[in-house]
Order: structure tokens, then sequence, then C-alpha cells
């Protein structure tokens, strides 16, 4: 296998996008990462595209994509893999390079999904499961899977409402510093605690938005990357793993065991110690698609030992300056959840952070030169797990 | 004619798109075009014209068992002959050792709950509905049944004894499964 490095990223203003179609969407994110990498369209061979749909008009975002972005005739395919599509589309785009079929690929994750009402969206992703045992008769909707976790870590932990509530004011407030986060405004807990719930134990307020947004990042071999950049940022290693599709088939629901296994096999591939991940990474962007959820990540990476992850949040360590920075970008919770483009976005967020290219505001201090990426798909349907690093 | 699933989806639909569409034909009407200004964005947009409606058909051909069950106001779940292994979600196919040979059982009458949930933001499908509880059920058969619970949230326990139900929901009428505490 050939190393890979990320050579050029883009991602676009995160929002309610009425003002784009699809494709335009795409391009946003695929120009500024051609442009970060002083790349022309000439010089992509191959391409992935990360997009859920469903709710928007096209069936087939890639070729779409594509022919917009001028990417044809090349090899271009679309993947999916729920919430976690971009990290499934950049593991794709990985495999092409490292396996020296391809030199230079671009990955695009793209998400248009205000092109439905919100009812249409609520129903879609509710159906993010198994669908007869789950929905068809039950009518389960998304914060409703999250929320069984939630139950279950508050009785069994003792975290609070306020504790969750703490990981969407951090978010929030580094999705504050970053132009283009969906929410620019920092918000107070009592704001978070008085916000409607959607379900229970969860509130708007732990939940993340209904995004349209892209991003895109360009993959070089060792060779290629060397000519294109002075700072490549390499991919040290993925780990991916599948959760069962029935919540019921689950052993418990205070972390998810995909998640957990996609780390232990990243952190093998990286050499990355798995009892001490933290003196190894500068920063992570974690899936907070609700706060539990960040809470459950801190303790499926080991970022925190099982049941004391809201820890960490009520001591503020998971902000710059503390333990390690989570989600300085807003994470999913500020910066926006557009479902296919996130797993992307997180690898572009990083690799700006790892090249010091960030916001000064929102810059994590870079000393070991390791980052973490953790996308999840679903409700641990799908776990993904990426280390990047500069050397 | 009396609440069923059918009319009452239908009518919530009703109340969500037949405004909109009113709007669209006045649109077109009016300026020839499908297209207006998002007010809050000022945006273009295109209002698509051809509807499209979903609505799938399942085979449960191979657990008609199970449909059976309900019939009977039972809960069925399948056990492989060769190997053991039980599954609810009935399964026909174990995988463990490639036979699909299975004998059908029902589950035993009471759980423990393990967690739950309130669905307070409902999907248009179920907006017919009060908000509801889904819980999580452990069950002494060796698996564990995600559905409604009947009961107040706020009186729910990890560890709750909870009776397993077999009817016609309420306001539904058709037949499925539910819990109530013990």
């Amino acid at each position: 296998m050939r190393k890979v490095a990320v050579v050029g990223v883009g991602t676009s203003k995160f929002g309610n996008r009425t003002d784009v179609s699809l494709p335009e969407l795409a391009w946003e994110s695929v120009k500024e990462a051609l442009d970060d990498a002083r790349l022309g369209t000439e010089d992509i061979e191959a391409f992935v595209v990360g997009n859920v749909g469903g709710w928007s008009s096209e069936m087939l975002p890639a070729v779409v994509v594509g022919e917009y972005c001028g990417l044809v005739p090349k090899s271009g395919v679309r993947v999916e893999a729920a919430c976690a599509t971009g990290s499934a589309a950049v593991r794709t785009a990985y495999h092409m390079v490292a396996s020296g079929e391809s030199d230079i690929v671009m990955v695009i994750g793209v998400e248009k999904m205000n092109e439905s009402p919100t009812p249409t969206v609520v129903e879609f992703i509710g159906r993010a499961g198994n669908y007869f045992w789950e929905f068809e008769n039950f009518g389960l909707t998304f914060p409703g899977y999250y929320a069984l976790y939630a139950t279950a870590y508050m009785h069994r932990y003792g975290a609070t409402e306020e504790d969750l509530c703490k990981v969407a004011v951090k978010n929030h407030y580094y999705g504050s510093l970053n132009p283009k986060a969906q929410f620019q405004k920092a918000i107070t807990v009592e704001e978070c605690l008085n916000s409607r719930y959607v379900a229970w134990p969860l509130k708007l307020y732990d939940s993340s938005p209904i995004t349209d947004g892209s991003s895109a990042v360009i993959l070089a071999s060792e060779e290629a990357a060397k000519k294109i950049t002075d700072t490549p940022v390499w991919i040290k290693a993925i780990g991916y793993a599948n959760g069962t599709a029935n919540l019921s088939k689950r052993l418990d629901f205070i972390g998810l065991e995909a998640a957990q296994i996609a780390a232990q096999m990243a952190y093998k591939k990286a050499g990355i110690d798995p009892l001490e991940p933290v003196k190894y990474l500068d920063v992570a962007e974690v899936h907070d698609c609700f706060t539990i959820a960040e809470i459950m990540a801190y303790e499926d990476l080991g970022f925190a030992k099982r049941g004391e992850g809201y820890k960490l949040v009520r001591e503020g360590q998971t902000y710059i300056g503390g333990l390690i920075p989570v989600n300085v970008d807003g994470g999913l919770k500020a910066k926006g959840h557009p479902i296919g483009a996130t797993g992307v976005s997180m690898i572009a967020e990083l690799t700006r952070q790892l090249r010091q290219q960030v916001e000064k505001s929102r810059q994590a201090p870079i000393r070991k030169g390791m980052a973490l990426a953790h996308n999840i798909g679903g409700t641990g349907h799908y776990a993904f797990v990426t280390i990047l690093s500069l050397s | 004619m009396s609440d069923n699933v059918v009319n009452s989806v239908s009518k919530t639909l009703d109340k969500l798109y037949k405004e909109p569409l009113k709007q669209l034909e006045t649109l077109i009407g009016a300026t020839g075009l499908p297209v207006y200004k998002d007010p809050k964005s000022g945006a273009l947009l295109w209002v698509d014209v051809r509807e499209l409606r979903l609505r799938f058909t399942l085979s449960v051909n191979k657990i008609a068992k199970f449909v059976d069950g309900l019939r009977e106001g039972k809960l069925l779940y399948t056990v492989c002959k060769r190997c053991g292994a039980k599954f609810f979600p009935p399964q026909a196919d174990c995988p463990r050792c490639k036979a699909s040979d299975m004998e059908w059982r029902e589950t035993s009458p009471v759980g423990e709950l393990i967690t739950w949930t309130v669905i307070n933001v409902k999907p248009a499908s179920f907006s017919h509905h009060a908000d509801y509880v889904v819980g999580i059920v452990k069950m002494p058969d060796g698996f564990n049944i995600t559905a409604w619970v009947e009961a107040d949230p706020k009186t729910l326990k990890p560890g709750m004894k909870m009776r397993l139900l077999v009817d016609r929901r309420p306001g539904e009428n058709y037949i499925t499964y539910w819990f109530k505490p013990a």
C-alpha cells in the first residue's frame, strides 16, 4: 500500500442554501480545493461523491456533480454510509490511491436537505434504522434513536440535561468563530435547557440542524503530493466498523460498539496507544449529531473512561487549552450537518488545523502533528475513525 | 368512517400539502412559471411540478407465521432448529449455520424495560398521535423488543417489568404490539 496525502481542501458555507443547486453547491468546495492544491480539473483522475439524498431531486448525484464540475470522462462513483457517507467516500478514494490505481483522486461530499420540506426530511431520517421494525410501526425519529442512548446513559452514570447542554454551548461558541458555520451565535446553558423537547430527554438545542453544504478534499500519492504541496497532510489510518440495524440487537445503550472497534483499528494502524490517545493528538472532530453523541464519542475514543465523558465537558476539557480540543469548528451541532458532506468537511477542517490555517481564535495549538476524525452513520450503524498526521 | 391509519395519515398529508399546491397552481396561472422568490433569503426557487408519492410494499412472505401470530394475538420469534439461535425480529434464515429450518415460538408475556424516549417531534405519518413513548424491553427469551410503551413516561424506570400486548392499535386500527407496565 502506498502513502496517501491530503493536498487540497475546500468547504462551502453551510446553512439553508436556497441560493444554489446541488451541483453549484458542490462546485463551491471543488473550486476551493482545486485552488488550494493549485490544480485544475484536468489533474483529477477520479472522484468519489458522498451523498445520501432522497430529500433532494437528483437520483444520480455523482454524474450530475461530475458533469457540472468538468470531471467527465473520469472514474466517478457515489458512495453512501448514512451520516458517515463523507468518511466512506474518503476511505474509498484513499484505497484508490493507496492501491496504486490512481495518483490524484477528489472526494466530494454534498447534501441538499432543504430541497424537501422539514416533515419529509424528518420522515426520511426516521427510517435510518431497520424500517419495518423501528419506523413503520413505532415512528422512531433520528433524535429518538439517540434519545434511547441518552436515557440509558444518564440513568447509569448520573449525567444531567445540563451536562448535555454544555456540549451545545461549547460547539455554538466555536461555531460563532467559524464564518462557514450554519449557526454563528453563541448560546447559554439556560437557552439550551429552555428549548423544547424533540425526543425526550433531547431538546432542540441538543440537536444538529438540517443543512445544505459541500466539502471536497484532494488525495494524492506520495510522489504526486510532493510535487503539489510543501505541507501534505498524511492519512495515517482509517478504522471502520458497522453496527446492527435494529437498536434492539445492541448489548447496551451507553456507547457505540462500532465506534469503539473503529477507534481500536485506527489506533493500531497509526501506532497510537489506545489507553492514552490524547497524548498523540492535537485536535479532534467528533460526530455530535446530538450532544449525547459527543459525550459517548469521548468514551468510545478513549479520551475519557467509560461513564466519565460528561465530566470532560463539565470541566471544559474539550475547549482549546484543555485536555483535547474537540469540534472547534462548531461541530455538526453549530457548523451544520449536511449528511454526505459532514465526514469530508471533518477531514478538510483537520487538514487546515494541522496546517495552522484556520481563524486564529479557534486554531488549536499544533505540537504533536496528529488529529482525529470520528464520523458516525446512523446511530452507530457505521463508524469511521480517521487519523491525519503532518509526518 | 372510524379512525384508521390510512385516513389519519391522508388527513395529515392533505393539511400539509393542499395549501402549497393551491399556491403553486395560482403561481403558474398568474406568471406562467412555478418560480418564486424565497421571502427569507430572496433566492429564486423553482417548485418541482412532478410530485412523487412513495408507498412501499414489503414482502412478509417468508415470515407469514409472524403475521398469522399477530392475527391470533401472539408475538412470534424464530429459533434455528439446527443451532438454536433465536431471532427477533424473526428471521427465515440462520446466517450462523446457513440453515433455513426455523421453529416458531411465542414470546414470553413479560420483560424488563432497558431504555425509552418520548417522541415529541413526530414524523408527519405519526403526527395524528399524541407524544408517544418508544422503549426497548429485554425479554427472558434472550432478545430485546422495540415497541411503544403505554405509560406516563414520568413513572418509568430502568428495569421496570413490562407486559406485552398484541392487539389493534387505538386510532390506527391495525394489529401491532406494545408494552404496558406489568
